[in-house]
């Protein structure tokens, strides 16, 4: 407690002391940090791809913003929540990083949305998947950018549901992020009038589904929601194309999957697979181009960037811009600026930040290509159904997000 | 429909052979660090590494080089092997004389070494392997789906280490190998080159560990990691096994395979723990493993 006492009192004087000495800015340049995983699981979906994609909008914006050159530092997370805030701790105390981007791994990025709300620095998340950044865990100085849980469980979840598939068996990975997934996905499924038939808990991680997946056969259910991520879920995909699932009529739920967990896993087994997504590289001319220059700046000819990925592109594009209107590089102000603008660039059109940090935008409902439907290098998605914003993410009221519950009062 | 203990018949008959299949991997690599152990008394931590670089051997030569799963098969080894020949003559051959923990800290560290830089070029979600064109499919054997893959992987594990008991319980070669086991200096002196037999031996527990890899590579996931996830179980099994007993961990292998599909079934839960707590069991009832002799 008391420790927390001299923050405040510590981070007081020094707010009082640098408002004294500069008018608007806190210091001489604008600090960027990319925490996030560089060696995991998660790295080749966010990365180094995180980094360049974060180099291309301070590149986009010409290194400088309002007269004050901007920084870019990264680190490596590793996944584990005390690394995240030793790092976030320094960046902030010492190298007085302005804001932090990315930060994939819900357990780190809740623990960096403390940091930054008690440190008054900004947070802007496109790696993290759990939705209590804008629910309990909300905070004035975040923006969750990319995706949540509840945005990919319903978007699946219901589709799936009313397009027939109206019975469904979860495979879910033994912790805390698989029960979140299979809970909000059983629940939209109930809600379209879908049922339920059972589930299995696999231990995390696992490599053989065999077991699991031959239990999800004999339910006869219509759909098999894999509740899991990374290699767990690219495991369960290849083992139930060996088995004959797919191929007897059942089809896959991927409710966490990636288009590098596609890739890897080829179209000859994902084919069929359904998923729900942020974005995709090949949507439109704009997401084209974007993406083209990302492979460059990457210095490989064969990759796409992950929604997490341009992502991060979008969000520190738009947190520039905020500086810029707003001149000030003061947290709750640029966040303030930030939502009070709409988002409009290759990631989406007018998307807006809602008062819980939610930034809201269509979701894309997508099914795998099958080998011959696709035309060249990662042409692997086909868009089933936009999902409109509005309609994809948890309603502001259901979140239980303090800052919501103030401004109603 | 017929029961046991409340299980449908048929679902318990597909997770027996489901634990088959899976205790094929186990005993292909826990037989590998069973003979390694036996001779070089070395703890092989970069068994799981040597398992990971079978597989990515295979995926190697299929992109880089057009050479598919079958030539691959004996490829991919023999390639991971000479890798591990010549670990043993830079760097395990220094350690012989000393404490076991010096192999294993070397090995472990060569492992994590090994995984990182797979990690650095190729990332982590891993590479594609497909089936080769003779296997896909399956049969329906009533109770449940068999891919044929699947069986080809237990019927072609079954052979290799059915062939590497064979040839060190009946043959002149495992006959010397056995006895410098026992007293490598009076084997020596009969004019046998020791040395030579010991780097053969960490080569073929190396090639054993890549082949299952191979094996491995159409079923799960090729990626950096894959090694890792799966080397503690092997490690468990070899200690319930009895270190250095070659029947033993084939044994073993195959029969804790068993044991994880059936627990699959009636609590999945424990599925991943279950191989930890038998072998918490047998370190106390019987301590040198249940084939192993006592030291």
């Amino acid at each position: 407690m008391k420790s927390t006492w001299s923050v405040v009192i510590a981070a007081a004087v020094l707010a009082l002391a640098s408002g004294a000495a500069h008018a608007q800015f806190t210091n001489d340049v604008i600090k960027i940090g990319v925490l996030n995983d560089q060696s995991g699981p998660y790295s080749d979906l966010s990365g180094m791809g995180s980094v360049v994609a974060a180099q291309m909008a301070i590149d986009d914006f010409g290194g400088k913003v309002a007269g004050k050159p901007i920084q870019l530092v990264s680190a490596d997370h590793q996944n584990k929540p005390d690394i995240g805030a030793n790092i976030a701790n320094r960046w902030i105390d010492v190298d007085k990083v302005d804001a932090i981007v990315d930060v994939p791994t819900s357990s780190v990025a809740l623990a960096i949305q403390d940091i930054t709300r008690t440190k008054d620095r900004v947070h802007l998340n496109s790696g993290a998947g759990s939705s209590d950044l804008t629910g309990k865990a909300c905070s004035p100085t975040a923006v969750h950018w990319t995706y949540d849980t509840y945005a990919l469980a319903h978007g699946t979840g219901t589709a799936m549901t009313n397009q027939g598939g109206d019975s469904w068996f979860f495979i879910t990975a033994d912790y805390a992020f698989g029960h979140a997934l299979e809970n909000d996905t059983a629940a939209a499924v109930k809600d379209a009038g879908g049922k339920v038939l059972g589930m299995v808990n696999a231990p995390f991680p696992n490599t053989d589904f065999s077991s699991f997946l031959l239990q999800a056969q004999a339910s006869n259910a219509k759909v098999i929601g894999l509740a899991n991520a990374g290699t767990d879920t690219t495991n369960a995909i290849k083992q139930a194309h060996e088995f004959g699932l797919t191929q007897g009529g059942q089809k896959l739920a991927g409710l966490l999957t990636f288009i590098t967990d596609v890739n890897s896993l080829g179209l000859d087994t994902a084919q069929g697979l359904v998923l729900t997504d942020a974005w995709y590289w090949d949507r439109d001319e704009d997401s084209r181009a974007w993406s083209n220059r990302w492979a460059q700046k990457m210095g490989t000819a064969n990759r796409k960037p992950t929604s997490v990925q341009a992502g991060v592109y979008s969000a520190i594009t738009h947190y520039l811009k905020a500086i810029q209107q707003s001149g000030t590089d003061e947290a709750k102000k640029v966040v303030d600026t930030m939502k009070a603008m709409p988002v409009n660039d290759m990631f989406t059109k007018n998307g807006h930040i809602r008062a819980d940090g939610r930034m809201v935008h269509d979701m894309y409902l997508m099914q795998v290509k099958t080998p011959a439907e696709s035309k060249y290098p990662w042409d692997y998605f086909k868009v089933l159904r936009v999902i409109p914003g509005d309609e994809a993410f948890r309603p502001m009221d259901k979140g239980n997000c303090p800052l919501v519950q103030a401004a109603v009062k | 429909m017929m029961t046991i203990l409340g299980y449908p018949v048929q679902a318990l008959m597909g997770q027996l052979l489901l634990g088959l299949i899976n205790g094929a991997f186990y005993a292909v690599l826990s037989l590998g660090l069973a003979l390694i152990f036996g001779l070089l008394n070395i703890i092989n931590f970069a068994h799981g590494a040597q398992y990971m670089m079978g597989a990515f051997a295979a995926w190697l030569l299929l992109t880089y080089g057009g050479i598919g799963y079958w030539p691959a098969l004996l490829l991919a080894p023999l390639i991971v092997a000479i890798i591990g020949v010549i670990i043993e003559r830079l760097l395990l051959r220094r350690l012989y004389k000393l404490d076991h923990l010096y192999g294993l800290l070397l090995t472990f560290g060569l492992a994590l070494v090994i995984e990182g830089a797979f990690r650095q070029l190729y990332g982590v979600s891993g590479q594609a392997y497909a089936v080769p064109e003779e296997l896909r499919g399956g049969i329906n054997l009533g109770f449940m789906f068999l891919p044929l893959y699947r069986g080809w992987v237990v019927v072609a594990s079954l052979t290799v280490c059915l062939t590497v008991w064979a040839l060190i319980e009946k043959t002149q070669l495992g006959a010397l190998l056995r006895a410098a086991t026992e007293n490598p200096a009076r084997v020596q002196a009969f004019g046998v080159n020791v040395p030579v037999l010991i780097t053969l031996t960490y080569g073929v527990g190396v090639a054993l560990a890549a082949f299952a890899g191979v094996l491995a590579a159409p079923v799960y996931s090729v990626n950096p990691l894959m090694g890792s996830n799966i080397i503690i179980i092997v490690f468990a099994v070899v200690v319930i096994g009895g270190m250095g007993s070659i029947l033993g961990s084939v044994l073993t292998g195959f029969g804790l395979g068993v044991v994880e599909g059936l627990t699959k079934v009636v609590y999945p839960e424990a599925s991943s723990t279950v191989i930890f707590v038998i072998m918490a069991i047998v370190l106390l009832i019987k301590p040198a493993g249940l084939f192993g002799r006592a030291a």
